[in-house]
């Protein structure tokens, strides 16, 4: 495939931007995922970087590749799942290590929290025990030393103590989700992967989780990478956001100018279609057809059959993520990019 | 406090239950036809003084609630009356033979216990062949009557390779063991793969939660994953079963001993019911309904500590 | 063994691809049918021939199956057995499955005090396995096949009635009953004409299953000497009638009603889970 060549520089692209030019935390390089019984690849060429400190938002429909993408960072793969490329945390590949490596780096560098609390704890196992347990069961702490972290974590989340004795049933969603957030942060990581992980929760408690999260990367140093299906709430919480569509990253950039300035067709769809406390009601606009299935082979632009400025030639070839002239951190996989700047820039404002 | 009120109701219940089974076991009697008496005495020498003997010793001229909470009175007190058959206490008669049906009924618990919790846990854990194996195993058992396995087994170790004895029970407890071993195995076959298939089929259903995938990602190794997520998750529902499994044990006894000669509780059981020695019938089917209901009583006190939703309330969401 | 329906929860997710398996269970239980159906012209002997000096012969040509310890022709008796041995679970089944929905609808569809009284008597025949309830009758009405197939038919009804009565809660609760009553339909006929044919399949997918575990109960009777008269040819008795035989070394008249019994019950639960099986899938 052609993309992966041009991947390779979006990597070295990317990194001028970011605060810390060492190694970065987490380092995505030509990630593909086969699944048995799909037509394509449900990854096909996933180039991602976080650096340490950084928040990255990723965000896609259902359906695009953004929660297997994270997943794949601790090697949660599917049954038969066949990987190819590199998924390096901390300069390490994960998708080569052995299964002690994988633990240490599934207990110690990179932490997960995911959508629905109430389903992430073993409903008969008590809120201690779940704090604990990876890091007494792979013998890395004795087991007072775990609690007294627990409590710790416990009291960064804004939780008491009281809960490590409480079983799930006992507490609320919001609650639950601190809980799984304190777990996330047990075991000191430097990259912490969010899952959707305010979808289940009700408006106002969302918020708290948001808030909570940015406060915790900030006191903790760790880089967040975030996953959502929401453009506003990756505005809000990142740095840097990658949008995904049919296993491809469509556009990557500094979330504001993203933002302001979409060049992709997709990116400004889906900016058309989230609503906007600050722009009047009426305006949203739903994106037309939908997502490819894993059982259709795809040529050319995924997004191509339900994009308005489509031609010929995305029709046919795939086209390769190509820096935006002027910003330098910018990247996008369009043809008609720069022809379409203006006309989808203008499409979006709204004032 | 919720857990006492919540054993309490539970004993009460129990003891509403097993008043009315003990009121059908006595009542049972009155459904068999012409009267008491000479039902009791059927087959058997029924001179006057025996009739009246009878009368007296069942108070059969008493008013049906009046009889029935005498019985009762004595039963709570151990006393079962006495065999016609045999003629002695019941009570006696049950206390001589319980011995190998404990330890009988002991063994195959063991058995089923182990190897049905071992056999579901690979099946579901290993998967493929192993799995597959393991399945058409546990369907043949299931599909296996106890006294079927009783004779195939006599039939192949006792008779063509004599490494056990066919019948009898033996005495001290090594002799015991040796007497009792293909019994245990005929009776424990049909409720292994029963086991077995219950077990495995938890394990795989707990083994799609998502909380399993998060004890994964957080790098609890995949054994104690296994352990603590998923098997632990399934021993609620093994647990619930603990009452049928203990009330089907003991009524396969009387397949088991009668196919073995072991002189037990079943065996008296098949002898009491050729002869319609009734009283006989009356207490082991007491014992055995009681069995079922304490296990189950037990079951449901334990259950709390095993799944703390259930004090909780919430049980009946699986996990 | 009245555990049959317990383990529903335990059934989920055993077949799917073994559709070979359920058809040659299918096969098997058409055959044995078919010997039932058609025993007295299919039997090559009377199945009650008793021939003394030719007992415990081997497999010959006049005896393919060979002969039991009292001369008489195993084959025949099986045939013949089949009959009974699948008479009774039918008694059983069908006893079980009528009152067990009749009792279900009711409890479900009315629910309040109905619901509880005979949710709490259900509790109570659970107490009492099957075997167990049918050798107390047979203590008082002495041998016999209708007194223990009634018996079973009672031990069994609470697991139909149970699964029924969620099966109606259930149905009462989606939105189709609720338009037909504001058509003014009455709830019988809601019951009748929606609310059965619509669980209808999965209690009969159960009902099946039930069938194996009556025979394993019956022929455990027969065993016993207790379920059909001496006489009458049967899989349990025959078992039973066989046990002197194996003692002294000539297994076949024996090893044959166990391995008809076996094969029979485990046609039945594959069977029956499929049909179970499919019927959940659907509904998902």
């Amino acid at each position: 495939m052609t993309d992966t060549p041009a991947g390779t520089p979006a990597a070295d692209a990317a990194t001028p931007e970011t605060p810390n030019p060492e190694t970065p935390t987490l380092e995505i390089q030509g990630l593909r995922l086969n699944l048995p019984g799909a037509a394509r690849p449900v990854l096909a060429g996933v180039d991602l970087t976080v650096a340490a400190r950084e928040t990255v938002a990723l965000v896609g429909e259902s359906g695009s590749g953004k929660s297997l993408t994270s997943r794949s960072v601790l090697r949660l793969l599917p049954p038969g799942a066949a990987t190819e490329g590199a998924v390096r945390v901390q300069g390490e590949d994960v998708l080569t290590m052995n299964a002690k490596q994988l633990r240490r780096l599934r207990t110690h560098t990179a932490a997960m929290i995911f959508q629905d609390p109430r389903a992430a704890i073993n409903p008969l196992r008590r809120i201690g025990d779940f704090l604990t347990e990876s890091l007494r069961l792979n013998a890395d702490l004795p087991a007072a030393e775990a609690t007294e972290r627990a409590v710790r974590m416990l009291d960064a989340v804004g939780l008491g103590d009281r809960v490590l004795g409480q079983y799930p049933g006992q507490l609320s969603g919001g609650m639950l989700q601190r809980v799984v957030i304190a777990a996330a942060l047990m075991g000191d990581p430097a990259l912490i992967l969010a899952d959707e992980p305010t979808t289940a929760l009700d408006v106002t408690t969302q918020a708290e989780v948001v808030g909570l999260l940015g406060d915790l990367r900030d006191q903790f140093g760790t880089a967040l990478l975030f996953v959502t299906h929401d453009l506003g709430l990756a505005a809000a919480i990142s740095d840097r956001v990658y949008v995904m569509y049919a296993g491809r990253i469509a556009e990557t950039g500094p979330a504001e100018a993203l933002f302001q300035r979409p060049r992709h067709p997709y990116t400004a769809a889906l900016l058309r279609s989230t609503p906007h406390l600050d722009a009047p009601a009426g305006r949203l606009a739903a994106i037309e057809g939908r997502p490819p299935s894993l059982r259709e082979e795809l040529t050319g632009c995924p997004f191509a059959a339900r994009c308005a400025f489509a031609t010929q030639q995305c029709r046919e070839e795939l086209p390769p993520h190509l820096p935006v002239r002027g910003e330098s951190s910018r990247l996008v996989a369009c043809h008609h990019s720069e022809k379409l700047a203006d006309q989808l820039a203008g499409s979006v404002t709204h004032d | 406090m919720t857990f006492l009120r919540f054993a309490l109701r539970r004993v009460a219940e129990m003891a509403a239950t097993l008043l009315a089974a003990s009121f059908v076991i006595f009542g049972a009697l009155y459904l068999a036809p012409g009267n008491p008496a000479s039902f009791l005495l059927s087959g058997r020498s029924a001179s006057p003084e025996a009739m009246k003997a009878i009368n007296e010793q069942y108070h059969l001229n008493d008013p049906f609630w009046e009889q029935y909470l005498r019985w009762l009175g004595q039963v709570v007190h151990g006393d079962f009356g006495r065999s016609i058959e045999y003629r002695t206490p019941v009570s006696t008669l049950l206390g001589s033979r319980l011995p190998s049906t404990l330890m009988l009924v002991a063994m195959a618990l063991l058995l089923v216990v182990v190897i049905g919790l071992a056999l579901g846990w690979i099946g579901a854990v290993r998967g493929g062949m192993t799995d597959s194996s393991i399945l058409v195993t546990t369907t043949l058992a299931v599909g296996t009557p106890s006294f079927v396995a009783a004779v195939l087994l006599q039939g192949l170790f006792s008779v063509k390779l004599g490494w056990f004895p066919s019948s009898g029970s033996g005495t001290g407890f090594a002799g015991m063991l040796w007497h009792l071993t293909l019994p245990a195995i005929a009776l424990a076959l049909y409720l292994i793969g029963m086991l077995a298939r219950v077990t495995r089929s938890t394990m795989l259903e707990a083994m799609g939660h998502e909380h399993v995938t998060v004890a994964r990602s957080r790098g609890v190794p995949e054994r104690q994953v296994i352990h603590r997520h998923v098997f632990r998750n399934t021993l609620g529902t093994v647990l619930t079963m603990g009452g049928l499994i203990v009330s089907t044990l003991l009524i396969c006894t009387v397949l088991v001993e009668t196919a073995f000669s072991v002189n037990g509780i079943g065996q008296l059981l098949d002898l009491s019911t050729t002869t319609k020695d009734f009283p006989v019938v009356q207490a082991v089917s007491l014992l055995i309904v009681g069995m079922f209901m304490t296990v189950n009583l037990v079951v449901d006190l334990l259950l709390p500590l095993v799944d703390p939703r259930v004090t909780l309330g919430t049980r009946g969401v699986s996990a | 063994m009245t555990i049959a329906l317990v383990r529903r929860p335990g059934l989920a997710r055993i077949r799917s691809d073994r559709s070979w398996l359920h058809l040659l269970c299918l096969g098997f239980l058409g055959l044995v049918v078919v010997l039932a159906l058609f025993a007295p012209w299919l039997s090559p002997h009377d199945p009650n021939a008793v021939d003394l000096g030719n007992a415990l012969a081997g497999p010959s040509g006049a005896h393919p199956l060979g002969v039991d310890g009292s001369g008489r022709d195993t084959a025949s008796r099986l045939i013949t057995g089949a009959r009974t041995s699948l008479l009774g679970p039918l008694g059983v089944v069908v006893f079980s499955t009528v009152a067990g929905v009749v009792v279900g609808v009711a409890a479900g569809w009315r629910g309040g005090w109905l619901d509880s009284v005979l949710s709490r008597s259900t509790e109570l025949v659970f107490a009492f396995p099957g075997l167990l309830l049918a050798l107390l009758i047979v203590s008082i009405y002495g041998e016999g096949l209708i007194a223990p197939v009634v018996a079973l038919g009672v031990a069994y009804l609470p697991y139909v009635s149970r699964l029924t009565r969620s099966l109606v809660l259930a149905e009462r609760s989606r939105p189709y009953v609720e338009a037909y009553r504001v058509q003014g339909h009455s709830g019988l006929q809601i019951c009748l004409r929606h609310v059965l044919p619509n669980i209808a399949p999965v209690v009969l997918a159960q009902s099946t299953i039930n069938f194996g575990y009556a025979l394993i109960d019956l022929a455990g009777l027969s065993f016993l000497g207790l379920g059909v008269p001496a006489l009458t040819p049967d899989w349990g008795r025959m078992v039973f009638d066989g046990e002197s035989a194996i003692q002294s070394g000539y297994p076949l008249c024996a090893i044959l009603p166990c391995v008809a019994i076996v094969l029979t019950v485990v046609a039945f639960n594959v069977v029956g889970e499929r049909w179970a099986d499919q019927v959940a899938r659907r509904d998902r």
